[in-house]
Formats: structure tokens, C-alpha cells, sequence
């Protein structure tokens, strides 16, 4: 008879490989020489990769989801290590309502949210355009931003910053030469954050995008309107590759970094 | 030295202002006016009639159409909450109680699916189930049927889709609560008698309790307000409370009712994460985070 453990194992495995398996499936089929880009496979090729690359509209669509979502995390860091400084290193009077009004865009339904924002600025008489993309992907990563880089500046002691004021440099000093680059992982993995967001969001996204602008999740997604092609599944695999490409570079530079900083102290 | 305190006493509010003044423009005030545009009215010729109109609220709240589909809405975001939890705690016990080495990466690939896109998860399983897909081969390969079933486009399928989106929030959430647990704690209860399914009953489950309506917050609140799912993999009769909202907005550009419908959906989810911070306070969410 089996042990519970070793139900409770395979149960585990199930459930990974139920996570998993679809997208795996996605990334093979891009792979697939079969005109129809179903099953069954008929041979590995690159040619749904290359339709992709000769797709006007689907470059176009890579270069809107690239900017905004460089511009999303490039603002919504700025601001959210700024608000996460503040909620972490002092004391205030209403700092309560503070951190729930920080965390607000998460606790209202993403619809909403995009409900909201368009109708508001449409009664400002500003039309659809990728600037008020921007602005709804800024607000909706904000949250994250600040609950991640808020979790991570805690570990990070005060009476290094302390010794630096003692030893006679300003807060402006002190702060961009101590507390900075220790903070800087938390600030990259907030960033990362926000870009991974706002690169994948479709839910706020076709509410805001004017009519011919695409991102890449909305292109997905009027492509399966027509009927399942290869080349979305080609398009998925370098999404995939592309979200998870990107985290883990950032955290193995990180990790060079640490270790030359690490040596170069010795 | 005065001066000083009264600058650090400024200090917060001017870390602050960016993300305060971002959020009170662009929800705050976007959220109360759309609580004004809700009574005003969209006339036949395309304009706003401004003014205080039922209208809209009556025909939301009134009409069985929007009643249904708000319940089917409800139905949809409950099946796949209890399917998360049922499915996503044993994963969960697994990570938090194996050994240290395969736990780091157990962990690691949870985060994945966060970084993959929402969209494409979603239309991954049209590669599965779809005529032409993974499963239906495999079914005609075997000769256990001879044409593809049509196994896409029900309710089933769009439980099966958020499941799959919202399976990931929910073990992370439930991982972190036993996580905490200090083990001590069961092996007091089996050293005291209890058998080791006692022990969990009786210990490591209440325990987990917070993670685990946390985990049911999350999924409940983000499956009840999805649109993409139901026209994915839904047919054209499982359209959810979000899809109504889009229609309205973006399809009808009827700007007012859209306001009334996304009232309506923000007050009940509202609802509900306002109950959940009664009794569990809102840290146990952001404790995922870390």
C-alpha cells in the first residue's frame, strides 16, 4: 500500500503538470511543420517563427506592448519606491488609509477599474489613445510595485544609512549613495514586476487601446477570432520565452553584480 | 531643530504625493464619476442627458436578464473557487512540509505561470480540447472514437480555464499560511496521541485557514470579474457579468448603463473583500508577496 506521502506526491505532480502542460503543448506546437499548426506533429520547423517575423501587424503589435510596458514599469517604479520609502521608513498620522488607498487598483475588479478610467477621461473630451494606456497600466501596477518593494526595503537595516548621516553626508547623499543601491534589487524585481504586468494585461487593455492599436495579448486575441492558427501558438511560445527569459537574466546579472561587489570589497 | 521636525514630519507626504495624486486622478475620481454618469442618460442621437435618471438603475437591477447572468456569473466564480481549493492544498501541504532542495524549486515554478500570460494560458487549451487538438487525437489514434467531439466552448470549459489561471494564486496563498506553521505544533499533538491525520485535522487545517480564505478571496473576486475567459472558451450562451459590461461600453457605447453595470459588480465584490478584512484584516494577502 502506498504511504499517504507518496499519494500526496503524485497529487502534486498532477497538479504541476496540469499548470504546465497546456503551455508546454503551445510552445511545441509552434514548432510543428503541420500547415494546419494542430496535431498531429509532422516535424520540426521554424516557419511559424518566421511568419511571425514577416507579420507587419504583429511586430507592430511587439513594439506597442515593448514601449508601454518599459514606460509602465519605468513610472510606476519611480512612484511606488517612493510611496514604499515612505510607508517603511516613517510614522504618520492616517498611514492606515494610506496603505489601503495604495492597494485600492487591486481591490477593484481590473473592469472597473477600466470602466472608470476611459468614461472619466472621455468626459474630459481625450480620446483613446496610448497615453491613457499608460496611464491605466500605471495605476494597476502601482500596487505591486509598492507591496513588493515595500516587502523587500524592510530587511534593509536603518543604522547603515545612520552611520553614513554620522559620518557627515546629507540625506540627499545618503540616500542615493547608501540606501539606493541597497534597494536596488527591490526596485528591479518591482519594475520587473510592473513590465511582466502591464506586458501581459488584455483586461483594462481592450477597453483602452484605440481602434488599430494592438499589444500582443490583444492581437492574440483578435486572432482567435478568426480560428486557432499556428502562428498564435508561435506567438505564445515567445511570449512565454520572453516573460520568462526576462526574470531570469535580471536575477543572474543581479547575482554577477552581488558577487563582483562582493569581491571588489574584500 | 524645529524646522528639521516639521521637514521630517513632511517627509512622508513628499514620498507620497506621485503615487497619492496618481491614484486619487485616475480611480478616485474616475470612480466617483462614474457613480454621477450612472443617472444620467444616453439619448437615441448619441448624447449624454445630464441630469438625476433612474433609468439605468432600473433597468439593472429590475430586469431577469442581468439577474440571471449576474447568477450564472456567481456560480461560475464558486465552482472554480472550490475546485482551486480542493486542487491547490495539496500542492501546497507538499511544498511546505518537503525537503529543503526540491521545496526552492517547487516554489520557482509556481511563480512561473504568474509570468505567462493570462491570454495565452487561456487559449492553450484550445490546443487540448479543440477538434483538432491534443486529446481528440489521441482519442481517434487509439480508435476509441471515430470523428473529434466537440469538448470546447460550455460553462465546464470556462471553469476549467479559470481554474487554470487562478490555481497558482490560491496555492501560493495557502503555501504561505502552512509555511508558518510552527512544527512543533503537530508533533506535540502526535506525541500527545493523535494519529497523524488527527494531527492535521485538529492542527495544521484551522491553521491554514487564513491562507486559505485568502486564496478564496483572490480567485472568487478575479474569476467573478473576467470577460476573456467566457469568450475563449465559452459558447455564446456563457457570457459573464464582465462581458455585459463590455458590451455596453465598448460594443452599445452606452456609457451610462455600462457606468450602472460596473456599479453593480464593484458593490458586490466590494462587498465581499470588505467582509474578508472584518474578520482577516487585508495583511494576510500581501503576505504573498514576500
Amino acid at each position: 500500500m502506498m504511504s499517504g506521502w507518496s499519494v500526496i506526491r503524485i497529487a502534486t505532480i498532477l497538479v504541476y503538470l496540469f499548470l504546465f502542460a497546456p503551455v508546454a503543448v503551445v510552445i511545441l506546437l509552434a514548432f510543428n511543420a503541420n500547415q494546419f499548426g494542430s496535431f498531429p506533429i509532422e516535424g520540426f520547423s521554424f516557419r511559424w517563427f518566421e511568419a511571425l517575423w514577416n507579420n507587419d501587424a504583429i511586430v507592430r503589435a511587439f513594439k506597442t506592448s515593448l514601449l508601454l510596458g518599459v514606460l509602465t514599469a519605468a513610472i510606476s517604479t519611480t512612484l511606488g519606491t517612493l510611496a514604499a520609502l515612505a510607508m517603511v521608513r516613517y510614522d504618520f498620522p492616517g498611514k492606515r488609509t494610506i496603505s489601503t488607498l495604495l492597494v485600492a487598483p487591486i481591490l477593484i475588479p481590473e473592469v472597473v477599474l477600466a470602466v472608470a478610467l476611459l468614461l472619466f477621461l472621455q468626459f474630459l473630451a481625450m480620446p483613446k489613445s496610448f497615453g491613457l494606456l499608460l496611464m491605466g497600466h500605471v495605476v494597476f501596477t502601482l500596487p505591486f510595485v509598492v507591496l513588493v518593494v515595500q516587502a523587500r526595503l524592510v530587511s534593509i537595516r536603518r543604522d547603515v544609512e545612520e552611520a553614513a548621516m554620522s559620518l557627515g553626508a546629507t540625506p540627499v547623499q545618503t540616500f542615493f549613495e547608501v540606501t539606493l543601491p541597497l534597494m536596488l534589487p527591490a526596485v528591479m524585481a518591482g519594475m520587473l514586476f510592473a513590465f511582466t504586468i502591464s506586458f501581459d494585461d488584455i483586461t483594462g487593455t481592450l477597453f483602452w487601446k484605440p481602434g488599430g492599436v494592438e499589444t500582443v495579448p490583444t492581437q492574440i486575441f483578435a486572432m482567435l477570432r478568426n480560428s486557432i492558427s499556428p502562428e498564435i501558438n508561435a506567438l505564445g511560445a515567445v511570449m512565454v520565452i520572453f516573460t520568462i527569459a526576462l526574470p531570469l537574466v535580471a536575477a543572474s546579472i543581479a547575482r554577477v553584480m552581488a558577487m563582483r561587489k562582493a569581491g571588489s570589497s574584500k | 531643530m524645529a524646522a528639521d521636525v516639521a521637514g521630517a514630519r513632511r517627509t512622508p507626504w513628499v514620498l507620497l504625493s506621485p503615487s497619492l495624486a496618481t491614484i486619487s486622478l485616475l480611480l478616485i475620481v474616475p470612480m466617483l464619476f462614474i457613480v454621477v454618469y450612472s443617472f444620467w442618460l444616453r439619448t437615441a442621437t448619441g448624447a449624454d442627458q445630464v441630469g438625476f435618471y433612474l433609468d439605468n438603475w432600473i433597468e439593472v437591477l429590475g430586469d431577469r436578464f442581468y439577474r440571471d447572468i449576474l447568477f450564472q456569473t456567481f456560480l461560475i466564480a464558486f465552482y472554480t473557487t472550490v475546485i482551486c481549493a480542493l486542487v491547490g492544498y495539496v500542492p501546497a501541504y507538499f511544498v511546505a512540509n518537503t525537503r529543503m532542495k526540491s521545496k526552492a524549486f517547487l516554489l520557482l515554478l509556481l511563480m512561473l505561470p504568474f509570468w505567462i500570460s493570462y491570454i495565452i494560458r487561456t487559449m492553450s487549451w484550445i490546443n487540448i480540447l479543440g477538434t483538432s487538438g491534443a486529446l481528440n487525437t489521441l482519442l481517434i489514434s487509439m480508435g476509441i472514437i471515430d470523428d473529434p467531439i466537440q469538448m470546447l466552448y460550455n460553462q465546464q470549459t470556462v471553469v476549467l480555464g479559470l481554474v487554470h489561471y487562478l490555481l497558482p494564486f490560491m496555492i501560493l496563498n495557502v503555501y504561505v499560511s502552512l509555511d508558518g506553521i510552527d512544527k512543533n505544533l503537530t508533533e506535540a499533538a502526535q506525541s500527545l496521541g493523535c494519529t497523524g491525520f488527527q494531527a492535521f485535522r485538529e492542527v495544521t487545517l484551522p491553521l491554514s485557514l487564513p491562507g486559505l480564505a485568502a486564496g478564496s478571496l483572490l480567485c472568487f473576486v478575479l474569476a467573478a470579474g473576467t470577460y476573456i475567459t467566457p469568450i475563449v472558451l465559452g459558447g455564446p450562451r456563457d457570457a459573464m457579468f464582465a462581458n455585459l459590461v463590455f458590451e455596453a461600453i465598448v460594443t452599445q457605447l452606452n456609457w451610462p448603463l455600462g457606468s450602472a453595470l460596473s456599479l453593480v459588480l464593484l458593490a458586490l465584490l466590494g462587498a465581499l473583500v470588505v467582509i474578508y478584512t472584518r474578520y482577516l484584516g487585508i495583511d494576510q494577502i500581501a503576505k504573498s508577496f514576500k
